[in-house]
């Protein structure tokens, strides 16, 4: 049995863990390494917790009867998750992931108050941020989950009259709530409580539906980082140091990378947050962009293209995902190497709908890693390209980030693909990409537009290739 | 009180050591980032197991819903993340 001073060690050690595992993941080598390490931090935590005298050891049998049915449900669950989701499918998954975390910090705080005697004030506070934060990543989280499984939300923002006055109201709502926790005595600061969470419930829901569908991998990382916050706050409540520490690891992580993708749109995280994206009224239209100009290529002409091709570059966009063509595009690679031809990867930190999203799907369908470069690595050789295939991806390829200071995405760091030899860009249609403005390199003396479904495209263009 | 500052103490210093460490992961294993950064936030559970040996069955009902979610959490994040990263591999 392990007493009070005893188990901080533990806790101590599964906090270094956490952080040497995270750590390892700064390269690939050494990744799969740290997520074990983690994992050992983790079973040591709660192995620890579970053979602690006091409260634990000495307690009701019937207690540790139940923490082992809750721990064999989750564990079947988490498990059956986790073998069976699609690498597609990945955001949508972090995005529950995440709400369930939110999820437990509130009921985990909501136990503690109903527990604690004599509560001070800054154990008020940190029970209704932990009720605050956590059902706000919950549901928040949920809306992006419904809104990525585009089940009954429609992917785009949704904005109704004075939103922002709402939201301002539900927030004042919720800290008078706090206040009241703080002020009242037990039973009132129970009902404080939970009016707190359904305030925050309808603030997570509200706060999540402007995003857009292309927005979503900031809107999933900041759940994330709302969800390490949520857990840190739980930590204040219960006193405990190691649930802090690894709250603010992950509320670390989570802004940095909602940081990086907002800078990857050049937009300010407050712009995507509500759902503004500038409305595209004064570019040119799509018909002066595009009339006479596209020119449509079939799988043959392509293949010609890429016959004596030095060197292809591949531009993978959330078309990819969708059509599920990772496999597809691995034979095109395949075959296209196998005849000299050197192959790269060039992935915008914003493709898909979660940071890093590319590199899982590529990944996934064995293309070695070493082949997906990084926007700012591959963009001043994108000239050298003799092909540059850009599939199912619009707005990070588009000039007029470059070329147009009036436009919605001007300023956005873009693949300068239209400064390859020949560009080629597999798309179903000429229908904008989320920001809703035409795109020039569609139109491109250099490009070559294939009208088709990723998949079928690629598997076409393999078939053509093979009978040049 | 003074706990109170200790725990905020640990806070400021565990955000700034996450800063520095989450700066250093690439791009190319964000999404694994954040699916092992989910699976650590299940931690909670050593705060739901202590919330159900209390006599409160409130309480109890709570954290035992509570286990459940940041088990979920803690398995499906580590395992899944676990698939993930034997995916990605080094040309042969």
């Amino acid at each position: 049995m392990i007493n009070g001073a005893l188990i901080n060690l533990f806790y101590l050690a599964s906090s270094v863990l956490f952080i040497v595992g995270l750590k390892g993941l700064s390269h690939p080598r050494t990744a799969v390494r740290g997520n074990l390490l983690g994992a050992i931090g983790m079973l040591l935590a709660v192995i620890a917790t579970f053979l602690h005298r006091d409260p634990l050891g000495n307690g009701p049998l019937q207690a540790i009867g139940l923490i082992l049915a809750a721990v064999l449900v989750g564990s079947v669950l988490g498990a059956l998750l986790a073998l069976r989701i699609q690498m597609t499918a990945m955001p949508q998954m972090v995005a529950l992931l995440n709400g369930f975390g939110g999820g437990a910090s509130v009921l985990v705080a909501g136990a503690a108050l109903l527990d604690v005697r004599a509560p001070s004030i800054h154990f008020m506070v940190a029970t209704g941020l932990s009720g605050l934060i956590g059902a706000v990543t919950f549901w928040g989280s949920l809306v992006a989950f419904d809104k990525l499984q585009e089940f009954l939300l429609p992917g785009k923002p949704i904005h109704f009259p004075a939103q922002q006055i709402v939201n301002v109201a539900v927030g004042l709502a919720s800290l008078a709530m706090i206040y009241w926790m703080v002020v009242g005595d037990g039973d009132t600061a129970v009902l404080a409580y939970w009016i707190l969470v359904f305030l925050a419930s309808i603030g997570g829901i509200l706060l999540t539906i402007p995003i857009g569908g292309a927005d979503m991998p900031v809107a999933i990382a900041l759940l994330n980082s709302y969800s390490g916050l949520a857990g840190a706050a739980t930590g204040f409540v219960l006193d405990n140091e190691v649930l802090i520490i690894t709250g603010s690891l992950v509320g670390a992580s989570g802004i940095i990378l909602s940081q990086i993708m907002c800078k990857a749109m050049n937009r300010s995280l407050a712009n995507v947050l509500m759902g503004n994206i500038s409305e595209a009224s004064a570019g040119p239209s799509a018909d002066d962009v595009y009339a006479g100009r596209v020119k449509n290529a079939s799988a043959e002409d392509i293949a010609m293209v890429l016959d004596g091709a030095q060197r292809v570059v591949i531009v993978p966009g959330y078309g990819l995902a969708v059509s599920q063509a990772q496999h597809a595009v691995r034979d095109l690679v395949n075959l296209l190497e196998s005849r000299g031809t050197e192959v790269d990867f060039a992935i915008h930190p914003v493709a898909g709908r979660m940071p890093g999203h590319m590199n899982v799907l590529l990944a996934e369908a064995d293309i070695a890693y070493d082949k997906l470069k990084e926007m700012d690595e591959i963009n001043p050789s994108l000239q050298q390209a003799d092909v540059a295939i850009v599939i199912g991806a619009n707005d990070v390829v588009n000039p007029l980030a470059r070329t147009d200071p009036t436009s919605p995405i001007a300023g956005m760091p873009i693949l300068d693909v239209d400064k390859a030899r020949t560009v080629v860009v597999i798309k179903r249609s000429l229908s904008p990409g989320f920001a809703g403005i035409p795109n020039p390199l569609f139109a491109a003396d250099n490009t070559l537009m294939y009208f088709a479904d990723g998949k079928k495209a690629i598997v076409d263009l393999i078939a053509a290739i093979k009978a040049n | 009180m003074e706990s109170f500052a200790g725990a905020l103490t640990v806070f400021v210093l565990a955000v700034f050591i996450g800063f520095e460490v989450i700066n250093k992961v690439p791009p190319l294993l964000h999404t694994p980032l954040m699916s092992g950064s989910n699976a650590i936030s299940g931690i909670t559970v050593i705060g739901a197991m202590l919330s159900v040996a209390t006599p409160d069955p409130l309480s109890t009902a709570l954290g035992f819903v509570a286990i459940v979610l940041a088990t979920i959490n803690v398995v499906g994040g580590f395992l899944v993340t676990h698939r993930m990263l034997g995916m990605f591999k080094k040309k042969d």
